[in-house]
């Protein structure tokens, strides 16, 4: 018999532990996939975060490192000082690359540090149970938000990729979103081009992937795509921030 | 090869090289700002590579990047980047990488001042960070002893897989001394079949984690990591005993202190005072043998410090109440004189 699909030799066969309709499972296939077609099994170190994908080294079937909370960016300078001919991605979430770990995202990125980012955006701290995030948007009800986030007295939440985008060194920012299959298609060819970027050394790039988070938002998985499409969208917008020099 | 008048944070960053050391990750601090320029100008002459991070935090993880893909490297800082360092090096000895860190310490808490201290003996002997795990740390006396230890200390963290620290007060730094490169004795170093460098199938495949969930295996980590600290208080102690065969005294002192104490200790035998010095040149694992057996010979112990008495609790510990162990300690960034510790040996001996 044919066999018209298969499973990415890039993913192990440990059971992810993430919650159901949670996005970080379609997040992990496609960059396992691009690491597979783009043929650098062996090339590939990856760095894991904190946060709700700290056992991603279980799962991505490549060499891979697990950083401190938000320090996976100053982790993957160094492993990709040592290997200049690898590819050195880290995943990262929202509080992970956007609270704790905003000085090590910007200054890799202002090194121009050939290194590509998969920032996971879901406006939530999912490992530890729903605390507000910086991506948390205005009225947004979280464990450590619960009349809502307040603007005036915790401020908006940070657009990470157009901060990042007004740096020199990155070379390559998009945000895309997995709220549908014509958004994981175009989401899976912005991690290609991520990755196709730093082979050819042209500098820092990240995407920045828009997720669900049904289990903290208090939804079902269908009711959280919705809300993403609603809610997320219209505060990060997608597309392209930055291509090229 | 002819010796070199050299400023021991020179001394320290050209040891590292030539230790094979082709990575460093640090951000500036005063007194050891020498460290990172030194490393900025030879780096990129030995094909290797100095990075400046943006914090300290930042250049600690880095070395636990470039450590965990399996290269030497070194970061350098003071007291308070030390300090800021913390939660890498604990990650770093759980993940069980090698590197070495280098922390000549100033004045503190706090900001403290810029001056040359031994305060931060407790930080680095004792953990410093979270959780249950040991540096090993060398305190130099000099600065060709500094040199000596950085090119044993890369030899000795990549044959335990263990961070090794340089604990060496601002004296260290920032003097100059004459001073010769040797490689140290050969030892057997594993090869490093765990690093993460691309994952081809001919071995297992690398995960550099700190991370253990089930109590179980944390267990097993836990256990492996005591085991080895023991292996290294067994082979890698080093203490250094001064007029110690027949004396009635003993001062306790490492790094610069030990040197003034023996001025102290030769002004002492002019009085007819039998004084020696242990000096331990690790300070974990600490000698504690010696003390121990010292204790059955002397009649007392001096401890003196730039502190207010930190190593003096590990020279009690190793005394055990056999004979008094005295503390002298000056602080704020000041030396001991050799006459003030002589007065505190004459007082040691009069039994005030």
């Amino acid at each position: 018999m044919a066999v018209v699909f298969e499973k990415t030799k890039m993913l192990t066969d440990v059971p992810f532990h993430y919650c159901p309709g949670c996005t970080h499972g379609i997040a992990h296939r496609l960059v396992a996939e691009c690491i597979e077609e783009m043929g650098l099994q062996d090339k590939a170190i990856g760095v894991a975060p904190v946060g709700c994908a700290v056992f991603a080294y279980n799962y991505f079937n490549c060499d891979m490192m697990e950083a401190a909370h938000g320090r996976a960016p100053a982790v993957a300078t160094g492993a990709k000082r040592v290997h200049k001919d690898k590819l050195v991605f880290t995943y990262q979430g929202d509080g992970d690359l956007a609270s704790i770990g905003a000085a090590e995202i910007v200054h890799a990125a202002g090194r121009g540090e050939k290194i590509s980012t998969i920032f996971i955006n879901n406006a939530i701290y999912g490992m530890t149970g729903g605390q507000m995030a910086p991506t948390t948007l205005v009225g947004q009800v979280t464990t450590t938000s619960p009349y809502g986030r307040q603007k005036e007295h915790c401020g908006s939440p940070l657009r990470m990729s157009e901060m990042l985008a007004t740096i020199d060194g990155a070379y390559y920012i998009e945000r895309v979103s997995l709220h549908d299959v014509p958004h994981i298609i175009q989401a899976k060819k912005a991690i290609k081009k991520a990755f196709t970027y730093q082979m050819e050394g042209k500098g820092f790039s990240m995407v920045e992937i828009l997720s669900t988070c049904p289990t903290n938002w208090g939804m079902t998985p269908t009711g959280a795509i919705e809300w993403l499409k609603e809610n997320m969208i219209p505060y990060y917008p997608l597309g392209v921030k930055k291509e090229g020099e | 090869m002819a010796k070199k008048l050299m400023k021991g944070s020179e001394a320290i960053a050209e040891a590292a090289i030539q230790a094979g050391c082709r990575y460093f990750f640090g951000y500036p601090i005063t007194p050891q700002n020498e460290v990172p320029e030194y490393m900025s100008r030879r780096m990129p002459q030995v094909d290797g590579c100095f990075l400046q991070a943006e914090s300290e935090v930042a250049a600690i993880n880095m070395v636990y990047g470039a450590a965990g893909a399996g290269a030497r490297v070194m970061t350098s800082s003071s007291s308070p980047g030390i300090s800021l360092k913390q939660e890498g090096i604990s990650y770093i000895a759980c993940a069980e990488l090698p590197c070495v860190v280098v922390n000549i310490v100033r004045t503190g808490p706090g900001l403290g001042g810029i001056q040359p201290s031994q305060g931060d003996y407790f930080q680095a002997t004792k953990g410093g960070g979270h959780g249950d795990y040991h540096l090993v740390v060398l305190a130099p006396s000099s600065i060709q002893e500094a040199a000596d230890m950085v090119m044993e200390a890369f030899d000795i963290a990549d044959m335990y897989r263990n961070p090794v620290m340089i604990l060496g007060d601002g004296m260290i730094g920032q003097m100059m001394e004459p001073v010769e490169f040797h490689q140290p004795p050969k030892r057997e170093i594993p090869e490093k079949t765990w690093a993460a460098t691309g994952w081809d199938g001919t071995r297992e495949r690398a995960i550099i984690n700190s991370l253990y969930i089930e109590p179980e295996v944390m267990q097993v980590v836990s256990d492996r990591l005591q085991k080895r600290y023991e292996l290294i208080k067994q082979n890698e102690t080093r203490v250094e005993e001064y007029k110690m065969e027949d004396a009635e005294y003993c001062i306790a002192a490492y790094g610069t202190t030990a040197r003034v104490a023996k001025s102290a200790v030769n002004k002492a035998r002019e009085m007819g005072i039998k004084a020696g010095i242990i000096r331990p040149k690790t300070v974990w694992p600490f000698p504690s043998e010696a003390f121990c057996k010292a204790a059955d010979q002397v009649k007392g112990f001096l401890t003196v410090e730039m502190s207010a008495g930190q190593m003096v609790e590990d020279v009690r510990l190793a005394v055990n109440g056999k004979k008094p162990v005295e503390f002298y300690g000056v602080m704020g960034g000041f030396l001991p004189t050799p006459n003030a510790i002589l007065e505190k040996l004459i007082q040691l001996k009069e039994g005030k």
